[in-house]
């Protein structure tokens, strides 16, 4: 059916693939996919050939083998019977702890560094000048060596903590202990387990976790809930009923009541002969790669939030000084809250760097997926082909996370323009 | 410019309107200078608590300066601004005391973009005066219906026309309640048809007995609502009077080229 709108019915040509604008895009596109599958697949088969003729037939069964080698710093069991493919699990928890932590202090440092380094206190803000250059032009693999180097020569041994005289004694009432080799710290314990959850052969994780989780998750759940209420209760009347805390038992309440059936308490490290037994720690390996990645990467932070920060014209500082807000009100109220808009994109790619700068992990020794897959389990079984195409596509996999979760943000945020 | 803007407005006597004995703000002797550049020279300037001030003057002669010292947006080096009894200087109390007396609008608006019409709004009332959010959110409705525009407040600065932008800017600065407004070329970034409703809330404000001091190249309104003109050239102030006297009888040469100019004869 054609309606007296339509315009009239035109005749398909087969030039118009390429030069109208409807289909012209559209064209290129199908013969740029197709080019680009072609390559691949010549690629493969090239490879396969040559492996072929190699007598190495790709394969990923190694990864049920066991290991053999041992892990120091791990966040889940394992041992040196464990199999390759959990080594490579123990490696990649500790590449995403090491790219969280760095991600979350590195943005703390750059967002201060960042504005001090605009701070009308000159003797501050060339500090911050100084910081931020020396950092960010010197290789952040010395970086990492040297704040290993400072940790081992620097901190004192668990020696030092034995005798009723100790040359070095325990912080936060008697809970850190700061020594050479790593920082030890309380660890959360049960008392009652509720059992292990198998996914799949190779990995338990605690059913107390997961409990924990589903109550806290459901109790928030329950106190947004709460105040959407309260909310409509707004518009309706006007008057919002108080319900913060009403919503903050909700949240707490339950996870603490689960907590205390579960007999949750925190395990104390304790010198026991010649080192610190009980409670968890962190190897010197992961602090001096968390510190140096953070502060590396905070140079380039503090660099894009200053020119995040610059973006904003004057007039909106003006406005709200004229209004009588103070400097560090605007700063949090005007300022930043529109400069997030402009800082948001390139620190997507610092944090992509930073996780990819993690795997410089192997140069202290700490365990990441480089450390296990990419190192000990390709040396021992000499797949270098299969461990490195794995290795890419967890950090793909990884990059690709962050990307979309700081788009959505990004996303979020945007400024609403007519 | 023109003063066809008020071809169609009722017009005002502002001479019905009361201009008090009492002082609002007091500058004796200020100047200032860029560098080595005097922007501003021996500055004297006493206003009364009502009075409508126009300050005109060619472009570069330091009427932005002179209007930015009273809130300290710039700082003056000499001389002496008592505004409602205090007397700025680098203190900080001062300063927050004389702001959160002083509301001023600006020529590019400088609404705050992230924020919708309403928290525009009531930002600086819940920062700075403490207020409770829901009479700040009341404050706030009650301004923007003053300024016509109460229908948007859940709209965001990007999504209003200018002359809308710039009336919210008014309820802005008018929800810290202050006592004395400056403008500082308020509708000199606006097309034609939306200078009328700004100056329109302007005369408004001017019949509640504000204090306002105006920068603007809007001699209808200076005609219509001021009860001085100030004529600034070169960092001075060359001369001030009544509107009809200043545009009549203009007694210096420069004002008499620079009206020739504006006026377009
Ligand atoms: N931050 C600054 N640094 C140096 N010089 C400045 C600065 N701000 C203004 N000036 C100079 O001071 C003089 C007065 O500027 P001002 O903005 O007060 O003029 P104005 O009378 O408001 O002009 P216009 O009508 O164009 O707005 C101008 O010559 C200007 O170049
Ligand atoms: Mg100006």
């Amino acid at each position: 059916m054609t309606t007296l709108t339509d315009p009239p019915a035109e005749s398909f040509k087969l030039s118009m693939l390429v030069y109208d604008t409807r289909y012209r895009s559209i064209t290129f596109q199908i013969l740029a996919l197709v080019a680009v599958l072609l390559l691949f697949g010549w690629l493969t088969m090239n490879t396969a050939q040559n492996l072929n003729d190699l007598g190495k037939e790709p394969s990923f069964s190694f990864l049920g083998e066991s290991a053999g080698y041992d892990i120091n710093q791990r966040l889940i069991d394992y041992s040196s019977q464990s199999t390759h493919l959990r080594a490579a699990f123990v490696g990649l928890l500790n590449t995403l702890l090491v790219a969280a932590m760095g991600c979350a202090t590195a943005t703390v440092i750059g967002v201060i560094v960042g504005v001090l380094r605009l701070s009308g206190n000159w003797l501050v803000a060339r500090l911050m000048t100084v910081y931020v250059e020396m950092f960010r032009n010197v290789p952040v693999l010395m970086w990492i060596v040297l704040c290993m180097a400072i940790l081992i020569e620097a901190m004192p041994p668990p020696s030092a903590f034995r005798g009723d005289d100790p040359d070095a004694t325990m912080k936060l009432f008697d809970s850190v202990a700061i020594t050479n080799r790593g920082v030890y710290i309380p660890e959360p314990l049960f008392s009652r387990s509720l059992g292990d959850f198998h996914v799949g052969a190779a990995f338990d994780v605690s059913i107390n976790l997961i409990a924990i989780l589903i109550v806290l998750g459901a109790s928030i759940f329950v106190a947004r809930g709460i105040a959407r209420r309260a909310d409509a209760k707004q518009e309706a009347t006007g008057l919002r009923p108080r319900t913060w805390h009403t919503r903050l038992a909700v949240i707490v309440l339950p996870t603490v009541v689960l907590l205390a059936i579960l007999g949750f308490h925190l395990g104390y490290p304790e010198l026991k002969g010649f080192n610190f037994a009980g409670g968890t720690y962190m190897r010197n390996s992961l602090i001096a790669l968390w510190l140096a990645l953070s502060l590396y990467t905070a140079a380039f932070i503090a660099e894009i939030v200053r020119a995040g920060i610059l973006a904003i014209s004057s007039g909106q500082t003006e406005a709200a000084a004229a209004l009588g807000l103070r400097n560090n009100r605007i700063m949090s109220l005007v300022v930043l809250p529109q400069a997030m808009r402009v800082i948001i994109p390139p620190l997507i790619s610092q944090y992509l760097n930073l996780t990819k700068n993690s795997s410089l992990a192997i140069a202290v020794g700490y365990m990441d997926i480089t450390g296990t897959l990419m190192g000990i389990t390709l040396n021992q079984t000499g797949r270098e082909l299969e461990t490195v195409l794995l290795g890419m596509l967890v950090y793909l996999a990884i990059s690709l996370i962050i990307s979309g979760v700081m788009n959505w943000y990004n996303n979020r945020v945007k400024l609403v323009e007519r | 410019m023109t003063d066809t803007a008020f071809d169609t407005t009722p017009a005002i006597d502002p001479a019905a309107l009361k201009v008090s004995d009492e002082v609002a703000i007091e500058i004796s002797n200020m100047n200032k200078w860029y560098g080595s550049f005097h922007v501003l020279r021996d500055i004297d300037l006493t206003v009364h608590r009502g009075e409508r001030i126009v300050i005109a003057g060619p472009s570069g002669s330091g009427k932005s300066t002179m209007i930015r010292c009273i809130n300290r947006l710039e700082e003056h080096q000499s001389g002496k601004i008592i505004v409602d009894g205090t007397e700025l200087t680098s203190d900080l109390k001062n300063i927050d005391k004389i702001r959160s007396e002083v509301g001023m609008c600006f020529q590019h608006f400088n609404l705050f973009p992230h924020l919708t019409i309403l928290e525009n709004c009531t930002l600086a009332p819940i920062w700075v005066r403490k207020t409770p959010k829901k009479e700040a959110v009341e404050t706030a409705m009650h301004f923007l219906e003053k300024v016509k525009i109460p229908d948007q407040a859940n709209k965001y600065p990007g999504q209003l026309s200018g002359g809308q932008q710039q009336r919210v800017a008014i309820a802005r600065s008018l929800c810290m309640k202050p006592r004395i407004m400056l403008f500082d070329e308020p509708t000199s970034a606006l097309d034609p048809e939306m200078i009328k409703e700004v100056l329109d809330t302007m005369i408004e404000l001017a019949q509640e007995g504000m204090t306002m001091i105006c920068v603007t190249h809007e001699m209808g309104f200076a005609r219509q609502v001021a009860n001085r003109v100030i004529f600034m050239d070169q960092g001075q102030i060359v001369e001030q009077n009544e509107p009809e006297e200043f545009f009549n009888n203009p007694r210096s040469e420069r004002t008499k080229l620079f009206l020739s100019q504006i006026l377009g004869h």
